[in-house]
């Protein structure tokens, strides 16, 4: 490779750009009007529209958690009758997944930042963006629309023969919505990948590439090679509902376990889809906030690309009691235990990057420490779970349920505001309060755990998952349980209210807050409309904390931006450190 | 430690129950001892090299392959531990033993239906004896369930059109809980039942007397047993709660509209209809999701029934 490269040497002259301290002009204020954002193609504002779409999302599905763990207080009837109480577990289930958990870092956190970290002015296909962007809305709408026309209670996985029998055709719309909604994840995904591949700034080579970005391309690859599934199963589902063609309705000679195949070959897949990005997050914050080059780069890019592939081949563990042959169950078995692998190689990457650093306790930082502890009773718990003979034990219980909850909730939800809190001032130039983001990320610590933990007990013991009535044992651990659910709202409700703060009379944010090296950090906060005024050139890798800023602000001397004459750049501080380029 | 993982399960009543729960408690060991690890690690790093001050300096290590392979390798080794593990466990769950004790199960939405060999039926209860394997023959009538006995470890999906089988062996006399684990629906956590493990003598005086049983009883006493065995309060209240049936207070002679338009009146033929193929007529109102009873209650039961819910009102 070194000789294909020095063959293709090209002279650059690069000088530093500083970036701008509270520009007057930014990405939110350049253009003005609901219709400038309605149909803008930048990719921040795209970002930000998907960023209040699941924060609405977020928040319809966390209210439907606390119904549910209201109901839950007493054994028998609370509030809401049998039929409500499996309609409302359903679309927590539904909204949480597909509506916040799917999009929330890749298309709301990834569109703001993939396009500054790899130093271009936009994704390569910035119409298709916004596309993905009204498709999310349209699948939305459909969904909405079943949720209010009736509901439905098939539980978020749909398995059939319940599904093809129950519930009207609201069944249909969901199925619908969620065919659609396919379609925006497939096209985002499709987006990232040709960007990362064809927009990388000059001398940005893959091993200089932000951790953030391996995640985001690994995440892309299963966007695109699984979803397609997801939508051919839920067409199958369609047809069979509509037209009675027999697929998987026993009563029509169908097979009802290959659904579950069906379905699990994607969404087992879409667990990494919801966690892969998540780790990129947190890698980019414990660098940053460690102060210290990353360690294990290698290590912590591949195992991303190794979970996104092992990912694909371990959907069977779902089915460890629907009765696939023994065979099977030993390989998928196998294959679950083996993605535990990388994962663990990441968390202990982690851990050695704090070795011997500089280590600032902000918000981001201790969401991050939150996400390592969490993450990590979400993965062991994983292990038990791969165990065929406890498997068989805790399979379809409330071990399960606090499994997921803390590798979705406790990994991802952290990992994502975790990226909220670091990124914040990168989208809207204002600060937040520290004070108050550490006390919320307290509550909803400790809500979490009171939340989850007791959820393990009673799981083991024995309280299948999806229950409207329980046996009396349970009480005290359900009890428990719903209080702390009860301070985990309160956690985000402090949140609303200290970020709403925030962008009302937040102080202003200086360009680059946390000291970081990573490129989105090099331009102005908020960013600036078409994000660098000038190419940028990269000589350092993004975690090389021991090289001046100085030389992470540079950009090719006498440039233009291609939206403006040349001959406004004042070529000052010129610096022949550039070697590379393509 | 091993007090508290001990809380965490249920009780150990078959002879199954003892390989999974030393599984247990291994993997939550070994993940207790990680986690803690890691738990300081995160603690101690954070205090210790917190920063001092914004021009810190730190120093440049960017990787390792000596602690890479290490902390790749022990995991490895313990995960294939915990994989045979677990697998040879698996493969004696789904062994029986060639001379156990044959039952077959059927999950109806939402109750469970047990049949032994010589024709005796029970639901919601099922009986068997102690020290002694049974192999359950499993198929549902309508969708998914799945079986599953918390005390005994046991676990299996009942499907429609199929058969899948799970066995165990009970240690002792005495009771134990029944869920169904795959949602199925209104009234799925309404779908419990209880293995109950009788000596051997006595499992067989119950198998002999079941299928007489209630001879010395009058119809009435008799209906009202079978009404609370069948399950069939889950759906129908004898005090005028609306549930997911029409009550049976006062059902005798009541005149009902069913869904097709036409009026109905109560009686012997319309019960006995409603019982062995209860989505013939629907009243009104509510929804065809009742399971039949054919071939679970004879003609004699089906009587008594019919005397009993002549009484309520």
């Amino acid at each position: 490779m070194a000789t294909e490269e020095t063959a293709r040497i090209k002279k650059l002259q690069v000088q530093r750009y500083k970036p701008e301290e509270n520009p007057k002009v930014h990405f939110l204020n350049a253009e003005k009007g609901i219709w400038s954002w309605l149909t803008t193609i930048d990719h921040k504002r795209i970002g930000i529209m998907y960023l209040a779409s699941i924060a609405v999302f977020f928040f319809i599905g966390g209210m439907l958690a606390i119904l549910l763990r209201t109901e839950l207080l007493t054994p028998a009837q609370n509030f809401v009758d049998a039929n409500t109480y499996n309609q409302i577990f359903t679309l927590h289930g539904a909204i949480m997944i597909f509506f916040f958990l799917i999009p929330s870092v890749p298309a709301a956190l990834g569109n703001l930042i993939l396009p500054l970290q790899l130093g271009c002015k936009d994704v390569a296909f910035p119409r298709l963006n916004l596309a993905s962007y009204y498709i999310y809305v349209i699948g939305a709408l459909f969904t909405l629309t079943a949720i209010f026309t009736g509901g439905l209670d098939t539980g978020w996985t749909f398995y059939t023969p319940y599904s093809s029998t129950t519930s009207g055709s609201n069944v249909l719309l969901m199925t619908l919505g969620i065919f659609i909604l396919g379609f925006s994840s497939i096209l985002t995904g499709l987006n990232f990948i040709v960007t990362i591949h064809k927009l990388r700034a000059p001398g940005l080579t893959w091993s200089k590439l932000p951790l953030f970005q391996w995640s985001l391309y690994a995440t892309s690859i299963i966007q695109v090679l699984a979803t397609p599934v997801l939508a051919i199963t839920l067409l199958l589902l369609t047809m069979e509902r509509a037209l009675s063609i027999g697929i998987f309705d026993p009563n029509l000679g169908g097979d009802p376990v290959l659904y579950q195949h069906f379905f699990w070959f994607y969404s087992h897949p879409a667990v990494y889809i919801m966690i892969v990005p998540g780790f990129g997050v947190i890698s980019e914050i414990i660098s940053t906030f460690s102060k210290k080059t990353i360690f294990g780069y290698w290590a912590i890019a591949l195992s991303s690309l190794a979970i996104a592939f092992i990912g694909f081949l371990v959907w069977g563990h779902h089915m460890f009691t629907a009765g696939q042959s023994s065979l099977a169950n030993m390989v998928f078995s196998f294959l679950t235990f083996l993605v535990g692998i990388p994962t663990g190689i990441k968390i202990f990457n982690w851990l050695a990057t704090m070795y011997k650093g500089s280590i600032d306790m902000k918000t981001p930082m201790l969401y991050a420490m939150v996400f390592l502890f969490l993450f990590t009773i979400g993965g062991f718990t994983g292990i038990m779970l791969g165990a065929l003979s406890v498997d068989i034990h805790v399979h379809d219980t409330y071990y399960v349920v606090a499994h997921f909850h803390y590798v979705m909730m406790g990994g991802m939800v952290m990992a994502f505001l975790g990226g909220l809190h670091y990124w914040w001032p990168k989208m809207f130039g204002k600060m937040y309060s520290e004070y108050w983001a550490k006390i919320s990320c307290a509550i909803i610590f400790i809500g979490f755990n009171m939340t989850f933990l007791p959820q393990f007990v009673m799981g083991s013991q024995g309280m299948p998952r999806r229950y409207y009535n329980y046996i009396d044992q349970f009480q005290p651990f359900h009890q428990f349980s719903t209080i702390g659910s009860y301070v985990l709202g309160i956690g985000f409700f402090i949140m609303f209210g200290y970020l709403l703060h925030s962008l009302l009379r937040g102080k202003k944010a200086t360009a680059n807050p946390w000291g970081s090296r990573a490129l989105e950090w090099q331009v102005s906060s908020p960013a600036p409309q078409h994000n660098f005024e000038h190419t940028p050139v990269i000589i350092n890798g993004p975690y090389d904390y021991h090289k001046p800023m100085s030389e992470f602000q540079l950009g090719i001397a006498g440039s233009h931006n291609g939206h403006g004459s040349d001959a406004d750049i004042s070529q000052t501080n010129k610096e022949q450190a550039a070697d590379k380029a393509k | 430690m091993i007090e508290f993982l001990d809380w965490m399960l249920p009780p150990a009543k078959s002879t199954m129950a003892g390989e999974t729960d030393a599984l247990f408690y291994f993997i939550n060991i070994v993940s207790f001892i990680f986690l803690v690890g890691i738990t300081i690690a995160i603690l101690y790093f954070s205090w210790r090299y917190r920063r001092r001050s914004e021009e810190d300096v730190t120093p440049v290590i960017t990787h390792n392959n000596k602690l890479e392979i290490t902390w790749s390798v022990i995991p490895l080794i313990l995960v294939i531990i915990v994989f045979g593990w677990g697998f040879t466990g698996y493969l004696n769950s789904i062994t029986p033993p060639e001379d156990a004790y044959e039952i077959r199960v059927v999950g109806k939405s939402w109750l469970w239906e047990f049949h032994y060999k010589n024709g005796a039926v029970s639901v919601n209860e099922l009986h068997v004896p102690a020290n002694r394997p049974v192999k359950l023959v499993m198929t549902s009538s309508d969708v998914i369930h799945s079986f599953y006995v918390p005390d005994y470890r046991i676990k299996r999906d009942v499907l429609p059109n199929r058969y899948s089988s799970v066995w165990f062996e009970a240690i002792e006399p005495g009771e134990s809980v029944i869920f169904c684990t795959e949602y199925c629906g209104t009234a799925h956590s309404d779908m419990i039942a209880s293995v109950i493990v009788h000596e051997q003598k006595d499992f067989q005086r119950w198998l002999a007397t079941s299928a007489s049983e209630g001879e010395d009883q009058s119809p009435v006493d008799l209906g009202k047993s079978l009404v609370e065995r069948n399950a069939c309060l889950t759906c129908h209240s004898v005090d005028g709660t609306e549930q997911l049936g029409p009550t049976f207070q006062g059902i005798w002679q009541r005149e009902q509209t069913m869904q097709s338009g036409e009026t109905v009146i109560a009686d012997e033929n319309y019960i006995r209809e409603s019982i062995l193929e209860p989505n013939a007529k629907i009243v009104e109102g509510y929804n065809a999701i009742m399971p039949s009873f054919s071939g679970s209650l004879d003609d004699r039961q089906i009587d008594a029934i019919i005397e009993y819910l002549k009484t309520i009102d």
